[in-house]
């Protein structure tokens, strides 16, 4: 153990976060759907897969990375929206399950329309030139492509934030988490700001994926994958709860990052131990409210 | 079957006398219709597979039919079972019967495991928990190389000969290879018809159907839960043991979570909650898969459409849907 400075240390810290704010956004997307339609989107992976997807296909035709931030998230909101309204919409009231047996079904769809689009194999993605290299973030160089990943990150979270708490429609999307029943009554078509929620949240699955693909490449199973990690990020900041999702996300991105330096064999299962012990301790993790759970 | 099992089905007067029938000799028609068959199935190694899924998808549906809960994780039951099962042909030496008992005993040893954790939540986590969990079982056999094999999977489980109270059966003839486990297959039919019917079986259903009201009767609600779990695991371990004598190899892909999801297909695609729904799902769905996957390699397209049209249209599936027809 003489190789592990305080540095090491730390730029292992700032790489799990870089990691965690992936794993923000997709859990935000998953627990603004949930948190407002009730319905659990298992289709949310293919959405986040489809993302990397479409960003793939348009640098191909000769866009580049910076038109994608734009454009993916536009691109697979639009298709959230179509998904909601057509598929989704006629399960409301049929039970809890069904959503989510349906979307389940939906991202075999998915999945398998990719790989006939783009083949079975994977992709590597080239991270922009301006965001190649690292920089010196005081403890030692730190790749700029994981920085950006951050701040974007960052960006997306205080757009919802403002979105949410400071714009007349966010209210009416927090009023209608609350109690749907009493929106409905003062006149608000709900079912209209369920669409909408829909939209944002499978959009934030798509930017996600987006500024996954450079740091892992592009494959029709990735959705899969960072589906499981999301939940356990869902049930360690409790359901419903965005602040919770924000905080277990980078919470489940440093716990990877610092057992894979400290015991790489136990990478993958750590958060699934981290994920066991709130079960036990807090079953309705971090910010979950106690009645949602048991 | 006792008046307990009875009693629950509701609008017992208007059904046809057939239904009565069917009910009350269910796990003898499933004996029947195992035993017969292969003699219209063409191809018996797609026969024995309907029989092993829809084993599991009978453990399955005991959790999401009769208790109510939706689970996304029982392909560690399964797997765990397959592998216990091959471990101990593979590395210990065990003969086959001791082989499939340790495939049962790894179900239900997992399903406890799981089930502590998971059964502390409820609803729509309960299936987030099952499939994380589930992962989570798929990485730890996934780098316990020694013992499963790792990525290339457990090899080498060759059972050619089974013996039998001093007779030698041959195990690789693909008939008698289906009649064996169809033995083990209707025996665990027979068994579940029987949990279903007791007192128990009626209890599980209670807490499907109104928990409040279960608990204030004085029932453990929680017990009941993780007892109806563990039991599930048992016949999902029956059923991943028996797959991996059919196979010879455990692939990794068995801990997968598309084969957790394969089972809620093929129970929803049968009829949740009906006793004969997983066989048929099983049946339908495989038949399905090896006719669309001659026709084309993207059969996951086709199933998955059909899953979000049943979904839409049929959840009460093909046999449920059958029962609701019968009772009008």
């Amino acid at each position: 153990m003489a190789g592990l400075s305080f540095d090491l240390i730390a730029l292992q810290l700032f790489a799990g976060l870089a990691l965690g704010a992936i794993y923000v956004l997709f859990a935000i997307g998953l627990s603004l759907i949930f948190g407002m339609l009730t319905v659990v989107n298992f289709a949310h992976g293919a959405f986040y897969m489809v993302g990397a997807y479409v960003g793939l296909y348009l640098i191909s035709i000769g866009g580049n990375f910076w038109i994608c931030l734009v454009a993916v998230p536009i691109v697979i909101g639009l298709f959230g929206l179509a998904v909601e309204r057509v598929l989704i919409r006629p399960l409301y009231g049929r039970g809890i399950d069904y959503p989510l047996l349906l979307t389940f079904g939906l991202s075999y769809v998915m999945v398998e329309c990719v790989r006939i689009a783009f083949g079975k194999t994977g992709y590597p993605f080239d991270t922009p030139e301006v965001l190649q290299g690292a920089v010196d973030i005081g403890v030692g160089y730190f790749p700029l492509y994981r920085l950006f990943v951050i701040g974007a990150t960052a960006v997306v979270l205080l757009a919802l934030w403002l979105f949410l708490e400071k714009t007349s429609y966010g209210l009416i999307i927090r009023a209608g988490a609350r109690d749907p029943q009493i929106v409905r009554v003062l006149g608000v078509d709900v079912s209209r700001v369920w669409l909408i929620v829909f939209g944002i949240g499978t959009a934030i699955a798509g930017f996600a994926g987006l500024l996954a693909a450079p740091l892992q490449g592009v494959i029709p199973e990735m959705g899969g994958t960072i589906l499981a990690e999301a939940f356990v990020v869902t049930v360690v900041g409790g359901m419903g709860s965005i602040g919770g999702a924000v905080l277990a996300g980078l919470l489940v991105g440093v716990v990877v990052s610092m057992t894979s330096l400290f015991a790489p064999e136990m990478a993958k299962v750590s958060i699934f131990a981290l994920m066991a012990i709130v079960l036990i301790v807090r079953p309705q993790g971090f910010f979950g409210r106690a009645g949602l759970m048991s | 079957m006792t008046n307990a099992a009875q009693s629950i089905k509701p609008h017992r007067a208007t059904m046809g006398i057939w239904y009565e029938f069917a009910t009350r000799h269910r796990a003898s028609i499933v004996a029947v219709v195992i035993l017969i068959f292969p003699l219209v199935m063409p191809f018996t190694a797609l026969a024995v597979n309907i029989l092993i899924y829809g084993l599991y998808a009978l453990g399955f549906n005991l959790v999401f039919g009769y208790l109510g809960l939706l689970s996304f994780g029982h392909a560690a039951l399964f797997g765990t079972g397959a592998y216990l099962c091959g471990i101990a042909i593979v590395h210990l030496g065990w003969p086959w019967y001791a082989a499939i008992a340790a495939g049962i005993a790894g179900g239900l040893l997992m399903a406890l495991l799981i089930g502590v954790l998971a059964i502390r939540t409820r609803g729509i986590y309960f299936a987030m928990v099952t499939m994380a969990l589930s992962q989570c079982v798929y990485y730890l056999f996934y780098q316990a190389v020694d013992l499963t094999g790792g990525e290339n999977g457990l090899r080498g489980i060759n059972v050619r000969t089974i013996d039998l109270f001093g007779l030698r059966i041959d195990f690789i003839n693909p008939m008698i290879r289906y009649y064996v486990i169809a033995a083990f297959v209707i025996a665990a039919f027979f068994v579940m018809s029987r949990i279903l019917a007791s007192p128990f079986g009626a209890v599980i259903e209670a807490v499907r159907e109104n928990e409040m009201r279960a608990r204030a009767s004085g029932y453990d609600v929680t017990l009941t839960r993780l007892l109806t779990f563990i039991l599930s695991g048992g016949f999902c371990g029956l059923a991943g043991a028996l797959q991996a004598l059919h196979l010879s190899i455990v692939p990794i892909e068995i801990l997968h979570y598309e084969t957790s999801g394969l089972v809620v297909m093929i129970a929803l695609l049968g009829g949740m909650g009906t006793f004969f729904g997983p066989m048929i799902g099983a049946a339908v769905f495989l038949v399905l898969e090896n006719i669309v996957s001659v026709w084309t390699v993207h059969w996951q397209l086709i199933v998955g459409a059909i899953f979000i049209a049943c979904v839409l249209f049929f959840p009460a599936g093909i046999w449920g849907t059958l029962i609701a027809r019968g009772r009008r």
